[in-house]
């Protein structure tokens, strides 16, 4: 009993201590402790490394390769304008100038990668914080506009595509019908135009997004302490002032997830353009580039590992920011 | 007070005029599906119904191997769901309860794994696959690639990250006097893990359990990329062949599409709280 005690009251202390190390390391680690810890972590980190880092290291060293997937590689340099095709010979940047400059889907899908960010960035969010700040102040029936809004976050990305199929469909669609361009003289092809299918996508998109932004605010709105609102109010602030100088700031750990999740979709869109027209045709993405260069026929591990790093080094940006967000600015333990 | 009322009244038209919209393209597609390709073809998809019919339903199951994807799904979910709460929760344990220097690198290593985009390593995974062997037993096809195994593991390793990064802000709301009283009580390092942390997770767990399971229900990339043979795919990605095969009847697709939305629809019905609690743990607490 009095061990006990004198145990407890050891741990307060150090508990207390200021600024000295957590209690009792390495006090209580039994070779049996030891052994368990690396029973635990031995799989999911070995697996974490074998199927997602070590993918991603080992697409930086595969775009240094011209290959084909067949047979091996070698360190041996490229012969420049060689006359029959060195395989697996280390090319450098090659893969990177060729994407650059002789591979036309490649700006095109950038361009589009952007524009989804952009829309992501300037509609979607918005709108779900919209509706979030609307719910949360109290309207009637707020559980059902709740369940409706985050109706499309439920569904797979390939249904969402599918089902909107019918809505843009050419000749018996909703749109087309209920705007009589449904006549072959006058028909609009929502998905089918290079000019406009991308922008038909980044709706059935935005339908998504905001509902899942919704419900990320709602849940930062209701951590907000009711006491800083009506104090504000009570300095007289407009509900508007209240919103962007109170509220808004007061979210911040969900602010930054929201960010991060909003240029994260982007990167990642995939699922839509594959499902309505596998990418192509004014839909080019980064994401499905990629793809069409290890499932086509055409396929060019090396060329589509130096597609990954360009996408990898672009979501690191993001990726970094969350990571300083969530844990650089957490007390050092 | 008048300009109040006035917001009031635009709020609530706004919201309406909202989820009416929101709701369209579900309720169009499901109009669709209820409805035989005979009339639409005629009639166009926008007009009065003169006959309403599961028929759709019934041809959309018996003409493809729905049963099969529904099997396909069921096989690698479930699994994928248990391993990653299990193998995350392990990971979350230590990295918050147990005080080695590596934690916060550990930490790092699966919260940003989880937020790379996919196709950032599926080139060299898809390579990968085909070079890991399997026991026949494991995989028909003889390696990680076009086998349930392979699609499991990669939901796993994927998953993990987003789960070890919510299960440790979830543990790290546990009082640190438990675990002293159980130390005391004699609770090795297993016993805090298995009989004190998990009991305590338990609303974490059935969040991300719900979350889970609805991802990789839904995962479409993984499984139209590491699997090669049509009758192996889960159902998400076998709509993509279904729409295919019923190119001349586009209502069997919306019939499939709808067969295919019905546990995410018992999911969002039910489990709603669990699915959106999932969602925010990682971003509210810690």
């Amino acid at each position: 009993m009095i061990h006990d005690v004198a145990v407890r009251d050891q741990s307060r202390q150090d508990k207390r201590a200021p600024g000295g190390r957590r209690r009792r390391s390495g006090r209580r680690f039994s070779r049996r402790d030891i052994l368990i810890v690396a029973a635990m972590l031995a799989i999911p980190v070995l697996g974490d490394i074998a199927f997602i880092w070590g993918p991603a290291l080992v697409s930086v060293a595969l775009s240094l390769f011209q290959w084909n997937g067949v047979g091996g590689l070698h360190a041996r340099g490229c012969i420049p304008g060689g006359l029959f095709p060195d395989n697996g010979c280390f090319s450098g940047w090659q893969n990177y100038h060729q994407a650059a400059t002789n591979y036309p889907p490649f700006w095109p899908a950038v361009q589009h990668n952007l524009i989804w960010l952009g829309v992501f960035v300037a509609f979607a969010t918005p709108l779900g914080m919209f509706f979030a700040v609307l719910i949360d102040s109290g309207l009637k029936g707020s559980r059902v506009y709740q369940t409706v809004l985050f109706l499309p976050v439920m569904l797979s990305l390939a249904l969402i595509g599918i089902i909107w199929e019918f809505f843009y469909s050419p000749n018996y669609g909703l749109i087309n019908v209920v705007t009589g361009h449904n006549t072959n003289a006058n028909l609009i092809d929502w998905l089918g135009n290079p000019s406009i299918n991308l922008w038909s996508v980044l709706i059935e998109a935005s339908w998504r997004q905001a509902g899942y932004v919704m419900v990320l605010y709602l849940a930062g709105l209701k951590a907000v302490d009711p006491s800083l609102r009506e104090a504000a109010r009570i300095d007289g602030a407009s509900a508007w002032q209240t919103f962007w100088h109170v509220t808004f700031p007061s979210m911040m750990p969900m602010n930054v997830v929201v960010a991060v999740i909003t240029v994260i979709e982007s990167l990642r869109a995939f699922d839509l353009v594959y499902i309505t027209n596998k990418g192509t045709n004014g839909l080019e993405l980064l994401s499905a580039l990629i793809t069409s260069n290890i499932v086509g026929e055409t396929s060019r591990p090396g060329f589509g590992s130096a597609l990954g790093v360009v996408l990898l080094v672009i979501s690191l940006v993001p990726i970094s920011a969350f990571l300083y967000q969530m844990f650089a600015r957490r007390e050092p333990r | 007070m008048t300009r109040h009322r006035a917001w009031r009244t635009a709020a609530y038209a706004f919201m309406i005029v909202a989820c009416l919209a929101w709701l369209v393209p579900v309720l169009f597609a499901l109009y669709v599906s209820f409805r035989p390709n005979a009339e639409t073809s005629q009639y166009g998809y926008v007009s009065l119904p003169h006959h309403l019919t599961f028929q759709n339903y019934v041809s959309a199951w018996t003409q493809s191997d729905m049963l099969r994807f529904f099997g396909n799904s069921v096989l690698i979910t479930i699994p994928a769901v248990i391993v990653t709460l299990l193998l995350a929760s392990m990971v979350a344990f230590v990295v918050t309860r147990v005080n080695i220097k590596v934690n916060l690198a550990l930490l790092l290593l699966f919260t940003a794994g989880n937020l790379l985009p996919q196709q950032v390593i599926i080139t060299p995974l898809y390579r990968l696959y085909l070079l890991i062997p399997l026991p026949g037993f494991l995989s028909a096809s003889g390696y990680l690639f076009d086998s349930y195994t392979g699609l499991i593991v990669i939901n796993v390793a994927f998953q993990t990250g987003f789960c070890v990064f919510v299960l440790s802000n979830y543990m790290r709301t546990i009082p640190g006097e438990m675990y002293e009283a159980a130390e005391v009580d004699g609770a090795g390092l297993w016993g805090r893990y298995w009989r004190l942390t998990l009991p305590l997770c338990r609303p974490a767990l059935a969040a991300l359990a719900t979350l889970l399971t609805t991802w990789i229900y839904n995962d479409f990339f993984w499984a139209i990329t590491l699997i090669s043979t049509g009758g192996k795919r889960p159902v998400t990605s076998a709509l993509a062949n279904l729409q295919g095969q019923f190119v001349s009847n586009q209502n069997l697709i919306a019939a499939a599409a709808m067969i295919v939305a019905v546990p995410t629809l018992v999911v969002y019905l039910l489990l709603q709280r669990q699915f959106i609690a999932g969602l925010t743990l990682g971003s509210t607490k810690g």
